[in-house]
């Protein structure tokens, strides 16, 4: 089995689309340029992210943005099921998006392309938010649309072999409320229903089944997925303005699809701004989720359910995360052009642990371990962010 | 969909004009809400990057993005 | 005098209910509310010493986008309609003077700049949008109320005053 790295890539699409999917209120932000670097160590993997992003109005009601992400990928992660090897591999997204504002109505449309070698996405999304009851409250609706073209990389990292397996696609629809309870509080609710269609597994991760006659106790196989997935997310938000000037905030999301899995989602802030130059912000987030009705760590033999999968992202899993950042502005009242220009350093820290997938890779028979008895997964991440940002 | 989407907005439309709740916190009562540190998202980067490797680790998604609040001007 | 006692119970009683806000409401055709309210440099100003010129008084805030955009197209107007009997207050609403000061400082203004703190101006005259721009003719009534601002509105304030000035 080729070891994997499309499970980070693949929902990328969906996430990259937060950059430019999200309509504002009335006014649109500042112009800027920012660029960006990211670095995620943890579980065998290290992935380096660059992007630059640029946005800028060409009237009061109408601007447009530009973004370029790539990501690096090197190491080896824990579903490298025979020999580990070296893992590198690239993948590159491009996203444009369009604001329009006309009177108390904001427009959005983006459409995102994301391309690595074994995997292309694009994306279309549009949405749409109105403000009423004296701009107090606003209500959005959007609509995103994702092809995606899933292969297989049968040669090596260093000398590839593409085999195209399929095509999946994607639809979501998005509904929102966000609303000015005080002058000091705002709120904030989401719907998010998500349906996919096609082929929806990781062609890199296999199922494994008991079976006394190999050498490792257990055989390979390929995993078998339902050739549909619908979700549904809420997720409610609050933010407070505390009286000597800083902010905490609240969210919780609950998760629920036809798969059978079912999360739950809670984070926690706080920001700290001091005088007109730096913001700090700490942040908390828990969650927890169930295992999908078809996943399995061990099945008993091959072929003892009609969908089978053993995709960590589908296991019963929780992870904590506690992050601190800290923006510092070394132009806090502009240069010639610009109005402000701020850099950023942020540190995150995630530990992973699941309770019904296993490590398998140092842990087999020959060290005293039989199958499904190998201790449960768990592993840290760290991942690093560095950005400078200047408003215009 | 699209005929849903126009029924939608269009009802919403018809809502405001029709009720004229007045708003409780005045237009000169917003600047706190102003305040950069209100703004849901300040960095847009970061907030999508870190969506994404949740996203790409986990059995979940959606449901993460906001609009609203500020200054309400115009 | 006789007369000046009762005159001034009447006019004080109908300043305490038109800041009172009830039954007058702060509505294009009604008498605009008067008010004292002191500049960033200190001195009292009061909107009856303009009575008999045209007045436009304008709403703004340091942290409103729109607000800042028009300033200088309100100073270019001011300057051009201020010989034919045309004068702008502009009415700051910030809780906080500093923030003002320092913008007044950076990007001044050549009408005059009054502070509201406490809000009680703006309650007053209804502003229920940033920025508000209230005409007020030369017999002291409100004759249009403009919520909001984008580029182009300018051109209509100024026809506006114009019309007012006519008369």
């Amino acid at each position: 089995m080729k070891p994997s790295f499309r499970n980070l890539a693949r929902p990328v699409a969906t996430a990259a689309l937060l950059i430019v999917g999200v309509a504002g209120a009335a006014v649109l932000p500042d112009d800027r340029a920012d660029i960006f670097y990211s670095d995620y160590k943890g579980g065998g993997m290290d992935i380096k992210g660059e992007s630059v992003l640029v946005r800028k109005k060409f009237s009061e009601q109408f601007a447009v943005e530009a973004n370029y992400f790539i990501d690096k990928v090197s190491g080896a992660s824990v579903d490298v099921l025979s020999q580990a090897s070296v893992i590198k591999d690239e993948r590159k997204q491009k996203s444009i998006s369009v604001d329009y504002i006309h009177n108390k109505t904001q427009y959005n449309l983006s459409y995102t392309n994301s391309t690595e070698r074994d995997y292309i996405s694009n994306t279309t999304h549009f949405s749409l938010s109105q403000d009423m009851f004296g701009d107090l409250t606003t209500v959005s609706l959007g609509f995103t649309d994702s092809r995606n073209k899933v292969g297989e990389n049968n040669g090596t990292a260093f000398t590839p072999k593409i085999e195209w397996l399929g095509s999946s696609y994607s639809r979501s629809f998005t509904a929102g409320v966000s609303q000015v309870v005080t002058k000091n509080l705002i709120s904030g609710v989401t719907l998010e229903v998500i349906t996919d269609q096609g082929l929806l597994s990781n062609p890199y991760r296999s199922i494994r089944f008991v079976a006394p006659g190999d050498p490792l106790g257990y055989g390979l196989g390929s995993q078998i997925y339902p050739k549909t997935h619908t979700s549904t997310a809420v997720e409610g938000r609050v933010k407070y303005y505390l009286p000597y000037r800083a902010a905490v905030s609240g969210s919780y999301r609950y998760f629920d699809d036809t798969w059978g899995v079912r999360a739950h989602t809670a984070e926690l802030g706080y920001t700290q701004p001091i005088a007109n130059l730096w913001i700090l912000e700490g942040r908390l987030r828990y969650y927890t989720q169930n295992h999908a009705t078809f996943y399995s760590d061990l099945f008993p033999f091959a072929g003892s359910q009609n969908f089978e999968a053993r995709d960590q992202n589908l296991a019963s899993s929780t992870n904590y995360t506690i992050g601190l950042k800290a923006t510092y502005a070394f132009l806090p009242d502009g240069w010639r052009i610009f109005k402000r220009g701020t850099v950023t350093g942020d540190v995150s820290r995630i530990h992973f642990k699941y309770n019904d997938f296993r490590d398998i890779r140092d842990y087999g028979i020959a060290n005293g371990y039989s199958p499904g008895t190998e201790p449960l997964y768990k592993f840290d991440a760290t991942i690093y962010q560095i950005y400078l940002s200047m408003f215009f | 969909m699209g005929k849903l989407l126009r029924v939608v907005v269009m009802g919403l439309g018809m809502l405001q004009g029709a009720c004229s709740i007045q708003p409780w916190v005045k237009p000169y009562e917003r600047d706190r809400l102003a305040d950069p540190i209100m703004s849901w998202d300040r960095d847009a980067i970061s907030g999508a990057y870190l969506d994404h490797i949740y996203d790409s680790r986990e059995g979940s998604r959606g449901a993460t993005g906001t609009a609203g609040g500020g200054c309400g001007c115009n | 005098m006789q007369d000046s006692t009762p005159r001034f119970l009447k006019q004080t009683a109908m300043a305490l209910v038109l800041l009172a806000g009830t039954a007058f409401a702060a509505d294009a055709g009604g008498p605009a509310p008067s008010f004292t309210l002191a500049a960033l440099t200190g001195q009292q100003a009061a909107l009856s010493q303009y009575k008999g010129q045209v007045v436009m008084v304008n709403f703004w805030a340091t942290w409103c986008g729109p607000c800042q955009q028009e300033m200088p197209l309100l100073d270019q107007m001011y300057k051009k309609y201020k010989p034919a009997g045309f004068t702008l207050i502009g009415v700051n609403v910030d809780k906080e003077a500093p923030a003002v000061r320092e913008l007044m400082a950076r990007k001044p203004v050549s009408f005059p700049v009054l502070l509201d703190p406490a809000n009680q101006v703006s309650k007053a005259y209804h502003v229920d949008e940033m920025p508000s721009s209230v005409l007020i003719d030369r017999k002291g009534e409100i004759r249009y109320i403009h919520r909001g601002y984008r580029p182009g509105d300018e051109n209509e304030y100024q026809d506006r005053i114009r019309q007012l000035i006519r008369e």
